[in-house]
C-alpha cells in the first residue's frame, strides 16, 4: 500500500501544488488521481516516486519512508508511463522495451525474451519488434510506453495522463486494454487523468483533487456519482451523472418477455394475440430482424424491407442498466431487445421496466447502504 | 595560363609527387595538423557542451564566450602567439583550436538542449542515472546536430591549417606562401585545390561517419 501522508508541495515562489493531502492507494486496484489542470494531481504522482520532493509530509510505501530507499533502486521498482509515451527514437521497439531489465542487470538475450512477451500482452504485433518509435501510430506508441513500464515486472506502475493525447477511438481501445491487463497482472496502480469519465471508466477508487491541491473526495466512483461530496465534485463530474451511474448496475437482473418475438415465416398462427402493438420478427437462427406491427405481419409477412430498425441489441449480464436503457430510448418501438453473446434475442423489455429496475436497484443500494452504517 | 591549367600543370609535374616538399608529404602534414587540432577542439568543446545542454545552465556565458572567440581573427591571433612563444606548433594549435571550439561547443550544447524532453523524463522516472541518461538517452538523438559542428569545425580547421606555413611549418600552405614569394602561381593554385579537395574529402568522410553512428530510428528526422 501506498500511504500519502500531511504531504504538502510549495515551490519557491509561494505555489502551493499540493496542500496537506492525504490518501492511501490500494494494493492491486487502479487509483485514479482526476481534477482540473493546476489541482496537484501530476505533482502528486510524481513525489510518489521521487521525481518531485514534498515540501512536508511523508510518502510510505509498504510502511516504510520512500525517502529511505535510493531513489533510483525505488524508481526501478515502479513502472512510469508518461502521455506521449516518451520513447527512445534511437532505440527499436524491442530495446525500448527492454530498458529496465537491461538496467537491472539482466543479459541482452533475457532481456529481449521478455520484450517480446510483453509486446504480446499489450497486444502489439511482434513484427513491430524491429521497428523504431517513429514508424509506429500514437496508440502503438503509447502501448510500447505500458510495456517498457511493465517490462521488469514492478509491483506498481504510475501513469501521467497516458491516453489523452490519442484520439477518443484509441483511447477507448487503451483503457479496455489497461483493464484487461491490470485483470491479469493485479499491479497496484496509480492513474493520473483530467478526463473524469476515464476515471469513472478506470478507476477502483477516485480522488478528486480541486485546484490548490486539496482532496475534495476519495471514492469508488458509484459512490463519486451517487453522493458527491460537494457542489465542485458535483459540477465535476457533469450534468448526466445519473444516467452514468447506471454503468454501475448490472443488467441481469432484468424481467425479459420473449411473448412478442416471432420467427419470420412462423408467423401466421402467432400475430396479434397478445395485444402488444409491435412484433419482434427473428430470422431462423433466432437473430433479430427488426419490429413489426401485428397487422402488417398477417398482410404481407416479414419482409425485412418493411421492419422497423431494432436499434442496438444488449447482453444481459454483461451490459450495464445504463446500456439497456440506451437500446431502449434508441429503439422505435421503446424496447430493447437483449441477446445471447451469439446474437440470439432471449428476450425483450420494455423502458418502463427499465425503469423499475433503476428505482429497484436504487433502493436496494439505499437500504445496503444502511446496513452498512 | 587560365586556373585549370595551373592546376593540370601543378599535378602533371612529377616532381611534385615525391620528396619532403611533396604532395602526399604535404598532405599528410595538413592532416596532421587537422586532426590535432580537432581533437583539442573536441576535447573542450564535446564536454563542456554535453554539460551545459544536459543540465541547461551556462548557456547564456557559452553563447557570449563563444561569439567572442569567433570574432578573434586567426591570422592575428597566429602572428601574435607566434611572436609571444616562439616558432613551433603550439602557435599554430591555438588559433586553430580557438576557431574550431565555437561551432562544436555551441552546437552540442544546442543539441542537447534541444533533445524532446519527454523520454529524458520517461529514463528518469524508471530509474536511470544522469550520466546514463545524458550518453544513452540524450546523446544518440543530439548525435546529427553535434556531428554537424564538428563538420563545420573540422572544415574551417583545414581551409584555415595553411597559416602555418606563415610560421614555418609544413602543410598544404606551404604551396601557397611560397607560390605567392615566388610568383609561382602553379604552386598558389595547386595548393589550394589540394586544401579545397580536402575539405570535400573531410565533408565526405563525415558524411559516412553519420551513417555509421546514426541509429535510423534519429536519422529519419
Amino acid at each position: 500500500m501506498i500511504r500519502i501522508e500531511e504531504v504538502t508541495k510549495r515551490y519557491p515562489d509561494g505555489t502551493v501544488a499540493v496542500d496537506r493531502l492525504c490518501l492511501e492507494i490500494p494494493d492491486r486496484a487502479i487509483t485514479v488521481l482526476v481534477g482540473p489542470s493546476g489541482c496537484g494531481k501530476t505533482t502528486t504522482l510524481r513525489m510518489i516516486n521521487r521525481m518531485v520532493e514534498p515540501s512536508e509530509g511523508a510518502i510510505y510505501l509498504d510502511g516504510a519512508d520512500i525517502r529511505r530507499r535510493p531513489v533510483t533502486a525505488l524508481r526501478r521498482s515502479m513502472g512510469y508511463v508518461i502521455q506521449n509515451a516518451g520513447l527512445f527514437q534511437h532505440r527499436t521497439i524491442l530495446d525500448n522495451i527492454a530498458t529496465v531489465p537491461r538496467m537491472l542487470g539482466w543479459g541482452k538475450r533475457r532481456a529481449r525474451e521478455r520484450a517480446a512477451e510483453l509486446m504480446e500482452r499489450v497486444g502489439l504485433d511482434a513484427s513491430l519488434a524491429g521497428r523504431y518509435p517513429y514508424q509506429l501510430s500514437g496508440g502503438q506508441q503509447q502501448r510500447v510506453g505500458v510495456a517498457r513500464a511493465l517490462a521488469a515486472d514492478p509491483p506498481v506502475l504510475l501513469m501521467d495522463e497516458p491516453f489523452s493525447a490519442v484520439d477518443p477511438v484509441v483511447r477507448k481501445g487503451l483503457q479496455d486494454e489497461l483493464l484487461r491487463i491490470q485483470d491479469e497482472l493485479g499491479k497496484t496502480i496509480v492513474f493520473v487523468t483530467h478526463d473524469i469519465d476515464e476515471a469513472i471508466k478506470l478507476g477502483t477508487r477516485v480522488a478528486v483533487l480541486r485546484t490548490g491541491g486539496r482532496l475534495a473526495q476519495f471514492a469508488p466512483p458509484a459512490e463519486l456519482l451517487s453522493d458527491p461530496a460537494d457542489s465542485f465534485v458535483e459540477d465535476f463530474l457533469g450534468a448526466d451523472r445519473g444516467i452514468r451511474r447506471l454503468s454501475f448496475f448490472p443488467s441481469d437482473g432484468l424481467e425479459l418477455t420473449t411473448d412478442p418475438v416471432v420467427r419470420a415465416g412462423a408467423t401466421a398462427e402467432r400475430t396479434g394475440g397478445f395485444g402488444a402493438p409491435y412484433l419482434l420478427v427473428t430470422d431462423a437462427q433466432g437473430r433479430p430482424l427488426g419490429w413489426s406491427r401485428p397487422q402488417d405481419l398477417a398482410a404481407g409477412g416479414a419482409d425485412p424491407g418493411r421492419l422497423l430498425p431494432y436499434g442496438r441489441p444488449f447482453v444481459p449480464g454483461t451490459d450495464s442498466l445504463r446500456a439497456a436503457l440506451d437500446c431502449a430510448v434508441l429503439s422505435p418501438t421503446g424496447w430493447a431487445v437483449a441477446v445471447d453473446s451469439g446474437g440470439r434475442v432471449t428476450g425483450v423489455v420494455s423502458q418502463q421496466t427499465i425503469g423499475e429496475a433503476i428505482r429497484g436497484a436504487h433502493a436496494g443500494e439505499r437500504a445496503a447502504g444502511e446496513v452498512a452504517r | 595560363m587560365n586556373v585549370l591549367g595551373f592546376v593540370s600543370d601543378f599535378f602533371g609535374d612529377s616532381a611534385h609527387w615525391h620528396g619532403y616538399d611533396g604532395i602526399p608529404h604535404r598532405l599528410l602534414e595538413h592532416v596532421q595538423y587537422s586532426l590535432l587540432a580537432l581533437a583539442l577542439a573536441a576535447a573542450i568543446g564535446l564536454p563542456v557542451g554535453l554539460v551545459t545542454g544536459h543540465t541547461g545552465r551556462g548557456g547564456n556565458a557559452l553563447a557570449l564566450l563563444a561569439t567572442a572567440a569567433r570574432a578573434l581573427p586567426s591570422f592575428g591571433l597566429l602572428v601574435l602567439m607566434a611572436v609571444l612563444l616562439g616558432i613551433g606548433l603550439v602557435p599554430v594549435m591555438i588559433p586553430l583550436v580557438v576557431l574550431a571550439v565555437p561551432p562544436i561547443l555551441v552546437t552540442t550544447y544546442e543539441a542537447v538542449r534541444s533533445v524532446d524532453p519527454s523520454p529524458v523524463d520517461a529514463a528518469r522516472g524508471m530509474g536511470m542515472r544522469e550520466t546514463r541518461i545524458l550518453f544513452q538517452v540524450e546523446m544518440p538523438v543530439a548525435l546529427p546536430l553535434i556531428l554537424s559542428g564538428l563538420r563545420s569545425a573540422a572544415v574551417q580547421i583545414v581551409s584555415t591549417a595553411t597559416i602555418a606555413a606563415y610560421v614555418s611549418l609544413g602543410g598544404l600552405g606551404r604551396y601557397i606562401v611560397d607560390g605567392l614569394y615566388q610568383r609561382d602561381y602553379e604552386k598558389v593554385v595547386g595548393g589550394a585545390t589540394l586544401v579545397a579537395v580536402l575539405a570535400l574529402v573531410t565533408l565526405a568522410v563525415f558524411w559516412a561517419v553519420g551513417r555509421l553512428v546514426v541509429s535510423p530510428g534519429v536519422r529519419r528526422h
